[in-house]
């Protein structure tokens, strides 16, 4: 069992808690000249780290806050949570 | 090579067993390699073979980190199908259960392929529907399919809930009667020896821990037991090929993810075939030792770690406790997890690379099992032709840039969520 620090709440089980992703994946500025493969490289391709990965989780059973957490993709370590504006 | 037959074992049996020669070998590795497949798992053990046989080249190595069939191909349930209804999917794992299908006689080694038939169930009269159109995509590309009605599921899992107040009543199924289950350790060994006997090298406890390219051509490997020199080389790593792809500069449309299955204690012989709850995700087949095999979601969050949590594995037991009440009593024997090569729209990649001579397998997400014959045999057509089979044409990774994804589940990028 995995134990979230939601930045919000404190420690919760991971039952509370759904997964959102790779968070280092940046979305195209709007407006910007963004070429096709850009755009494909933002759906599609991950870094997928075996060890330290930056991703999303959603409180969703809890406060319903999204934030990001460092967590070891080896060993499930979670090193330590932040809410979205902050860093981690 | 010795052939195993009832002969053979007669014969054995008079000197205790003791004289068998070897399955296959345990040779140091050589200077140089025509084809180094990497990876000595079903599928990289499947390509040396059919490398071998189909197309004469036996001056090739496996390089395996670990020992053989030690990663996914000993880590699945052991289901087969066919049961897809995009035309690329449909006409490559359907040469794939073709295959199946004489595959003990093929290699003198018994997967105790068993064709109890897979049944999905329907729980929705929208999702008998959208089966009904599934099975009929399913029978105009030649592969067999039943639509089953209430009664008819009845007649063969008689002790699932068919009371009229469970929570996810059963309308119907869908049966791919040719589906079942294999052994799948005796698949990777009845490969691994096969290969061996025609001169593939399998080398276990090897690491590759580089690669060396020069001019857009791969020359050789690194590996925790020296430098190997080849001209070509064929990833069939699963949920390692970003690992070794980052070696490579290339970055993939992959993430790894676990996902865990469990086994109950042994019973008597009560579910005869592969049956999958279609209001959550669970699956189960009981095994010949008599153990229920289950199965379900990946635990959902990227992992290289081989292992996963509880909440999962309650997850999927309580939604096959509310198809299968009659299993709450079961002991659970065991639970394991495989790292899975998720692929961004769900389907397989097998492919040439931005590098000369070197091709990649991988993207299997969780259905890699049932494909191992055929993405041996095409992924060996790849390396040995220096162009796909054509059907492996589809599964390119180009396709990531031009639009032409396979997303049979539809599910979109994010492959925690299927």
């Amino acid at each position: 069992m995995l134990e979230i620090k939601c930045p919000y709440c404190g420690k919760r089980s991971q039952n509370e808690f759904a997964y959102g992703g790779d968070a280092t994946v940046k979305r195209p500025n709007l407006g910007d000249e963004v070429s096709t493969k850009e755009w494909d490289n933002f759906v599609y391709f991950r870094d997928n780290p075996r060890g330290k990965h930056t991703e999303y989780w959603h409180h969703v059973a809890g406060c319903r806050q999204w934030f990001k957490a460092s967590r070891d993709t080896a060993t499930h370590e979670i090193f330590n949570t932040a809410s979205l504006e902050e860093e981690l | 090579m010795q052939n195993y037959s009832i002969f053979s074992l007669v014969k054995n049996a008079f000197s205790n067993h003791q004289d068998w020669e070897v399955a296959w070998k345990d040779p140091e590795p050589k200077k140089e390699y025509d084809v180094i497949i990497i990876g000595g798992g079903g599928h990289g053990l499947a390509t040396a073979y059919y490398l071998a046989k189909e197309h004469g080249i036996t001056n090739v190595a496996i390089l395996e980190k670990g020992w053989i069939g030690g990663g996914n191909v000993g880590r699945n349930t052991t289901i087969l199908r066919s049961n897809y209804m995009f035309d690329a999917n449909a006409h490559f794992y359907e040469l794939g259960m073709k295959m199946w299908e004489d595959l003990s006689q093929e290699l003198n080694y018994n997967v105790m392929y068993s064709s109890r038939g897979i049944i999905n169930l329907a729980h929705t009269d929208g999702q008998l529907n959208a089966y009904a159109r599934r099975g009929n995509s399913m029978r105009l590309n030649g592969i067999d399919a039943i639509l089953l009605n209430r009664e008819e599921v009845k007649k063969m899992i008689p002790f699932a809930d068919f009371s009229d107040t469970c929570r996810f009543p059963i309308v119907g199924a869908l049966m791919q009667p040719r589906g079942g289950t294999a052994r799948h350790d005796a698949v990777a060994w009845g490969y691994a020896r096969q290969a061996d006997s025609m001169g593939v090298d399998i080398i276990q406890n090897c690491e590759v821990t580089g690669f060396d390219v020069e001019n857009g051509k791969i020359s050789g490997v690194r590996t925790s037991r020296g430098e190997i020199k080849t001209k070509k080389v064929g990833l069939c790593v699963a949920g390692s090929t970003t690992l070794l792809a980052d070696k490579l500069n290339m970055r993939l449309p992959i993430e790894a993810h676990v996902l865990q299955a469990c086994v109950s204690e042994p019973v008597k012989p009560l579910l005869h075939n592969v049956v999958t709850f279609g209001a959550g995700h669970f699956y189960c087949s009981q095994s010949d030792k008599g153990e229920m095999v289950m199965g379900g979601d990946l635990d959902g969050y990227n992992s290289y770690a081989q292992r996963g949590n509880l909440p999962m594995i309650q997850h999927v037991l309580s939604g096959g406790l509310a198809v299968f009440p009659n299993f709450s009593r079961l002991k659970m024997l065991r639970s394991w997890g495989g790292i899975m090569d998720m692929s961004m729209d769900g389907t397989p990649i097998i492919d040439k690379t931005h590098i000369d001579g070197v091709y990649l397998n991988c993207g299997w997400c969780y259905g890699g099992f049932k494909a191992t014959p055929s993405s041996g045999f095409v992924f060996a057509h790849t390396i040995a032709k220096d162009e796909p089979h054509e059907l492996n044409q589809p599964f390119n990774l180009d396709r990531f840039h031009t639009g032409n994804i396979i997303d049979e589940k539809g599910v979109g990028p994010k492959p925690w969520i299927g």
